[in-house]
C-alpha cells in the first residue's frame, strides 16, 4: 500500500459534538446501534401486546384497570393482534437483523470504512424512526389502533370508520407508517447492495465474504424488489380510503345498513400485491438469521462451514423462489386449481435449498470441537426452530390441507416458529456474539445460558400445542373461545400456552438485565474474544471511527479457516498474509 | 476429517477497488479541480458506488411502477365498471418533449466527454427546460380532464391515469432537482463525471418509463 493508504479512508471526518456523534450520526456503527435500540424498544412493546392477548384468551372477562370500561372488547383484541404483528414483523424482524447488525457489521466484515452512502443511511434510520412514531401514534388517535391485522385486507381496511373503531384514523396511521417504512427500507437496501458491490477490501471476493454478508446481500435485494410493491399498494389503499377511488373496495358494500359509494374494486388485487411483498418479507426476516447461524456454528464448532458455496447459492435460491410463491397465502381466497398447483409445487421447491442449509449446518457440527457458548446455543436453537417451523410449511403448501388449516392456530404455530422465534434467536445469537465488539465488554455467560434455556423451552411450550389445537379446529383471531363448546374444550391448552408465554416473557428480563448491566460492568473484552476469523475481529474493540484505524485491510482467504492442519492456532484470520500465519514445525 | 489446507487458498486477488492506492483518473469538474471533498470520497470505488446505487435505485423504482401496472391490468379485467379513458391530446406533445429531452441530454454528455464544458452546460440547460415544459404539459392535461369532468374517483381508469401521471411526475420533479443540482455543481462528494452520468441514467429511465406508461394508457386502455 502506498503512503496514501494511511490517510483516513473515511469519507466523513469523525464527529465531535453529541448530536452529530450520537443523534444525527453518519457512522454506520452508531446507526446500527440506533436501529438495534429501536428494535429493542419495539420488541418489548410487541411482547407486552402478545402477553395481553394470551391473558385475554384465557381470562376473557377479567377486569383490566388500564382499559376504558374495564373489559377488553373483541375489537380491542383485534387491535392487539394487528399492532403485535405489525410491530414485530416490520420494526423488529426487519429492523434488528438487517438494519441493526447489518449496518454495524457489513462494512467492517468486507473491510470498508463505512456504507457507500452515509447520509442516505442516516436518512433511512430517521425515516424508520418516523414510521415507528406513526405506528405508535395509532394507539392514541381517535378510535385507537386498526383491527385489520398486519395484512390489512380490504374491504375492512379500505372503508374507514364505519367498519370498526380503529379503521378510521388508526388505519390511516398504519398506512402512513408502513409507507414511510417502505421508503426507509428501499434506501437501506440500495445502500447495502452498493456497499457490497463496490466497497469490498482488496482480496475480499464475493466467495470470501462471511455468510452473514451473503445473508444481508440477498435480503437487501429482496427488500429492494419487495418494498416498492407494498408502497404502491399502500398508496392505492390510501386513495380508496380518502379519495373515494375503487381499486380494492368492491361495489355495493353495505356496512351497518349503509350502502357505500364504491365501484367494483378487487380485494384479491390487494392480496396479490401485499403477498408479493409479504412472502419475500418472510425471508427478509429469516435470511440474516441464516447467515448469523452459519457464522456462529462454524466459529463455535471450530470447523469451516460445511459447503460454503452451497450455503451462499442456497440463500440466493431461497431468495429467488421466495418471489414466486406468494399465492400460497391465498389458497383460501379462491384461485384456479392450476395456479394453486404451481404455487404449491414452487413452495415445496423451497424445501430443497432449505434442506441444503439444514444438512450443511448439521455437517458443520459433525465432529466439531463444539463450544456451548451463549451465541452458539442460540444458533443451535435457530436450527432447531427452523426445522420445526419449516416442516409444517410443507403441509401448508398443499392447497387441500391449507384449506382446512389456514384459518386455524396451525398457521400461527408455523410462522411464529419459522420466521418469528427462529429470527429472534438469530438476533439473540448475534447480540451475544457481537456485544463485545460493539461495546467493549462481555455479556454474562451464565445469564445468557439461563436466558437461552427459558426462551428455547418457552417457545416450544407456547407454539407446539398450537399445531394440535389447530388440527383439531381451533380458529385463529377469535377474541373469546369460551362461549362455543367445541372451541371451549381447548381452554386448558390455551391456559398452558398462556402461562408458558408469561414465563418466557419474564425470561426476557434476564436478557435486558444482562445487556444493560454488561454495558457498564461486564468483563473487559479483548479484540478477538471468540478467536474468530473475520475482519471485525482484526480491528480494535470497539472499532475506531473509520473501522480499521487509517488503513484498508487486505484479505487473503475465506472466512471460515478453522482447525487448519499445520497451523499453531485453531483459526486463521482473513487478513493475515500467508507469511504471517503462525505454523507449527 | 478433511479440512481445506490453508495453502490451497492463499493467493491474494489483485485489489479490485482502486482505493486511495489504486489507479485513479483525475476527475473532471466545473471550474477546475472538481471534487475536493473529504479524503476518500474521490476514490474510484466510491464514485462507482454512485453508479451502482443509481442502477439499484432504478430497479426499486421499476418494481414500484410495475406493481401499479399489474394492478392496472388486473383491475381492468376484474370489474364491469371500467370505462376506457381517452387521454388528452396534449400528452402526445408532452411525450415528444420528453423524448427530445433525452436526445439533448445525450448531446450534453457527448460534449462533456469531449471536455467541451460550455456545450455540456448549454445542452444540460436545454434538457432541464424541456423537463419543466413536460411537467407543465402534464398539469395542462390534468386541467383539461378536470374541465371535462373526469376526476380521480370518476372511474378506475381515470384513477389509474392520475396515479400514473402523479407518480411519474413526482419522479420527474426529483429528476429536475437533480439536473439543477448538477448544473450548479459545487463539486463536493461526487465528481461531475459521476453526477452527470448518474443523473443522465435516471432521466433516460424516466423517459423510457413514461413512453411505456403512455403506450399502456393509450393502447392498453
Amino acid at each position: 500500500m502506498s503512503s496514501h493508504a494511511h490517510s483516513a479512508p473515511h469519507a466523513m471526518p469523525a464527529p465531535t459534538g453529541f448530536i452529530s456523534k450520537w443523534v444525527f450520526s453518519l457512522d454506520h456503527k452508531v446507526i446500527g446501534i440506533q436501529y438495534f435500540l429501536l428494535a429493542l424498544a419495539a420488541v418489548c412493546l410487541g411482547i407486552v401486546l402478545s402477553v395481553l392477548m394470551r391473558f385475554h384468551l384465557v381470562w376473557p372477562s377479567a377486569h383490566l384497570p388500564f382499559i376504558t370500561g374495564g373489559q377488553m372488547t373483541p375489537e380491542q383484541y383485534l387491535a392487539l393482534v394487528t399492532m403485535h404483528g405489525t410491530i414485530m414483523v416490520f420494526f423488529v424482524l426487519t429492523t434488528a437483523p438487517q438494519s441493526g447488525f447489518g449496518n454495524y457489521f457489513l462494512p467492517i466484515q468486507i473491510g470498508a470504512a463505512d456504507m457507500a452512502f452515509p447520509r442516505l443511511n442516516m436518512l433511512s434510520f430517521w425515516t424508520t424512526f418516523l414510521a415507528f412514531v406513526a405506528i405508535i401514534a395509532a394507539f392514541f388517535v381517535p378510535g385507537g389502533s386498526p383491527i385489520s391485522g398486519w395484512t390489512a385486507y380490504p374491504p375492512l381496511s379500505g372503508l374507514g370508520q364505519v367498519t370498526g373503531p380503529g379503521e378510521g384514523w388508526g388505519q390511516t396511521m398504519w398506512i402512513v407508517s408502513i409507507a414511510l417504512f417502505c421508503g426507509a427500507s428501499l434506501m437501506g437496501a440500495l445502500n447495502f447492495i452498493a456497499t457490497i458491490i463496490d466497497l469490498r477490501a482488496p482480496g475480499m471476493t464475493l466467495m470470501r465474504m462471511p455468510l452473514t454478508c451473503w445473508g444481508w446481500f440477498v435480503t437487501a435485494i429482496l427488500g429492494l424488489l419487495a418494498f416498492g410493491v407494498l408502497l404502491a399498494a399502500g398508496v392505492l389503499l390510501l386513495l380508496d380510503r380518502s379519495a373515494g377511488t375503487s381499486f380494492f373496495v368492491p361495489a355495493s358494500e353495505v356496512v351497518t345498513d349503509t350502502l357505500l359509494n364504491h365501484k367494483g374494486g378487487s380485494p384479491i388485487l390487494w392480496q396479490h400485491l401485499f403477498w408479493f411483498f409479504g412472502h419475500p418479507e418472510v425471508y427478509i426476516a429469516i435470511l440474516p438469521g441464516m447467515g448469523v447461524a452459519s457464522h456462529l456454528l462454524s466459529t463455535f464448532s471450530r470447523k469451516p462451514i460445511y459447503g460454503y458455496r452451497a450455503m451462499a447459492y442456497a440463500m440466493c435460491g431461497i431468495g429467488f423462489l421466495g418471489f414466486m410463491v406468494w399465492g400460497h397465502h391465498m389458497f383460501i381466497s379462491g384461485m384456479s386449481p392450476y395456479s394453486g398447483f404451481a404455487f404449491s409445487v414452487l413452495t415445496m421447491a423451497i424445501g430443497v435449498p432449505s434442506a441444503i442449509k439444514t444438512f450443511n449446518w448439521l455437517g458443520t457440527l459433525w465432529n466439531g470441537k463444539i463450544q456451548f457458548t451463549s451465541p452458539m446455543l442460540f444458533a443451535l436453537g435457530f436450527v432447531s426452530l427452523f426445522i420445526s417451523g419449516g416442516l409444517s410449511g410443507l403441509f401448508l403448501a398443499q392447497p387441500a390441507v391449507d384449506n382446512r388449516l389456514h384459518a386455524t392456530y396451525y398457521v400461527v404455530a408455523h410462522f411464529h416458529l419459522v420466521m418469528g422465534v427462529a429470527a429472534i434467536f438469530g438476533i439473540f445469537g448475534a447480540t451475544y456474539f457481537w456485544f463485545p465488539k460493539m461495546f467493549g465488554r462481555m455479556m454474562s455467560e451464565p445469564l445468557g445460558k439461563l436466558h437461552f434455556w427459558i426462551t428455547f423451552a418457552g417457545a416450544y411450550c407456547i407454539f407446539m400445542p398450537m399445531h394440535f389445537i389447530g388440527i383439531a379446529g381451533a380458529i385463529r383471531r377469535y377474541a373469546d373461545y369460551t362461549g362455543v363448546q367445541y372451541l371451549a374444550q381447548f381452554q386448558p391448552v390455551h391456559k398452558f400456552m398462556t402461562i408458558a408465554a408469561f414465563i418466557t416473557a419474564a425470561g426476557q428480563l434476564i436478557f435486558l438485565w444482562n445487556f444493560f448491566w454488561s454495558l457498564k460492568h461486564g468483563a473487559k473484552a479483548s479484540d478477538n474474544p471468540w478467536h474468530a476469523t473475520t475482519l471485525e475481529w482484526s480491528t480494535a474493540t470497539p472499532p475506531p471511527h473509520d473501522n480499521f484505524g487509517g488503513h484498508y485491510p487486505s484479505v487473503y482467504r475465506g472466512p471460515y479457516e478453522f482447525s487448519v492442519p499445520g497451523v499453531t492456532e485453531d483459526y486463521v484470520p482473513q487478513h493475515l498474509a500467508p507469511q504471517e500465519v503462525p505454523r507449527s514445525k | 476429517m478433511p479440512i481445506a489446507s490453508v495453502n490451497d487458498v492463499v493467493e491474494i486477488i489483485e485489489p479490485k477497488r482502486g482505493g486511495p492506492s489504486g489507479p485513479s483518473k483525475p476527475p473532471r469538474g466545473f471550474g477546475g479541480g472538481g471534487n475536493g471533498g473529504g479524503s476518500g470520497s474521490d476514490s474510484p470505488g466510491r464514485q462507482r458506488a454512485y453508479v451502482t446505487g443509481m442502477t439499484v435505485a432504478l430497479g426499486g423504482i421499476l418494481m414500484f411502477f410495475m406493481a401499479l401496472v399489474s394492478a392496472y391490468i388486473v383491475r381492468k379485467g376484474a370489474g364491469t365498471d371500467w370505462r376506457a379513458l381517452i387521454v388528452p391530446r396534449i400528452l402526445w406533445v408532452n411525450t415528444a418533449i420528453l423524448i427530445i429531452s433525452s436526445f439533448t441530454l445525450s448531446r450534453s454528455r457527448r460534449h462533456f466527454l469531449r471536455d467541451d464544458l460550455q456545450g455540456f452546460r448549454h445542452w444540460w440547460y436545454v434538457t432541464t427546460a424541456l423537463g419543466f415544459l413536460f411537467l407543465v404539459g402534464q398539469l395542462i392535461a390534468w386541467r383539461q380532464l378536470n374541465a371535462a369532468g373526469v376526476y380521480l374517483a370518476s372511474n378506475p381508469s381515470s384513477s389509474f391515469f392520475y396515479v400514473f401521471t402523479a407518480a411519474h411526475g413526482l419522479h420527474i420533479l426529483g429528476g429536475l432537482g437533480a439536473l439543477l443540482a448538477v448544473a450548479f455543481h459545487k463539486g463536493r462528494r461526487m465528481s461531475l463525471a459521476t453526477s452527470s452520468s448518474v443523473v443522465a441514467m435516471y432521466w433516460h429511465f424516466m423517459d423510457g418509463l413514461w413512453v411505456f406508461l403512455f403506450l399502456l394508457l393509450t393502447l392498453g386502455r
